[in-house]
């Protein structure tokens, strides 16, 4: 194969665009809950509580509407360690994605674990909120560290 | 109570979520060629080796045959005619021109492929057959981009005939 006589063009592409999601009647509770620093889940039929609340049952379809107040402390079920932090995750420096079920509810949730080193991590580690100082209703509103 | 402390204390009934993608585009051979031609201020195309059509903008192979296109360019004018057109009421963004205003699908002279761009005239005047012209950017701002080319222009020439843009409405 002959190389080419010129270099092809590169060039920096930004592709962006925000959209804008309506709640709805549950999600709309979950994320005012959020903003004053609580944590709504939901009960299910079967009495289990299911967070982040959903509209919803997973499993029959039914419409769930019992909010229940869960945490603010939970246990990290499992969890990874991410050394190199990439541009747009939660933070700039080493972290935890884990799952963690919080007090009172019965599934564990995806987040952000803020524990400084990963020797301070382990599965079954308590863990507690921390919030930025103006929440605004958004699931990056806090991040959990070490309780 | 202002919209900012109504926003802080009353549910939350939106959420705004932001998507973000950057990447670094690599244009390849033959539209590195077309960009680095328009750089000049000309229109490169590209013509198939198997039935002769001529495409705008060159590209490395033929959609139709499959084939590669070679080196092959032809340097193409920066009139043509407008085959179809639509007026847009709606705002976008990285448009020349102020709302209302025309896009129209172009066949360059010398192309057989069109291209979408804008018209600036009047919205009544428009129609299919019309003889344009690119309207540049001054010579000192053009780049290796296709928006050396800010919008296109009605001239005075007489329309197209029909026949020779019908294949392409």
């Amino acid at each position: 194969m002959t190389k080419p006589a010129t270099a092809a063009l590169t060039a920096p592409h930004h592709l962006s665009y925000t959209y804008k999601r309506s709640l709805g009647k549950v999600l709309s509770a979950f994320f005012t809950a959020l903003r004053d620093r609580r944590f709504l889940g939901i009960r299910r039929a079967n009495g289990s509580v299911l967070f982040p609340a959903k509209e919803y049952d997973p499993d029959t379809s039914e419409s769930l509407s019992e909010l229940v107040e869960v945490g603010p402390t939970g246990i990290v079920t499992t969890w990874v360690w991410v050394a190199q932090p990439r541009r747009q995750q939660p933070l700039a420096h080493p972290f935890a994605y884990a799952l963690v079920k919080l007090d009172g509810a019965d599934t564990p949730f995806l987040h952000v674990v803020d524990a400084g080193s990963e020797s301070k991590m382990a599965t079954g580690m308590r863990v507690r909120p921390r919030f930025c100082d103006v929440p605004k209703g958004a699931i990056d509103d806090f991040v959990f560290e070490p309780a | 109570m202002s919209a900012k402390e109504e926003q802080a204390s009353g549910p939350v009934m939106v959420l705004s979520c932001p998507i973000s993608l950057d990447y670094a585009y690599s244009a390849g051979q033959s539209a590195s060629r077309f960009l680095r031609a328009i750089a000049e201020g000309k229109l490169l195309g590209q013509r198939c080796p198997v039935d002769g059509r001529v495409y705008f903008p060159s590209r490395g192979s033929c959609p139709m045959h499959g084939v590669t296109f070679g080196d092959d360019a032809v340097e193409l004018s920066d009139k043509g005619t407008i085959v179809t057109f639509s007026i847009v009421r709606v705002p976008s963004q990285n448009i020349a021109l102020p709302l209302p205003y025309i896009t129209v699908n172009v066949l360059l002279d010398g192309a057989d492929t069109i291209l979408i761009h804008v018209l600036d005239a009047k919205l009544e005047d428009v129609h299919m057959g019309m003889r344009v012209q690119a309207v540049w950017k001054p010579r000192e701002e053009w780049t290796t981009s296709t928006a050396n080319i800010l919008y296109f222009r009605p001239i005075d020439e007489p329309d197209a005939k029909y026949e020779t843009y019908k294949e392409h409405i």
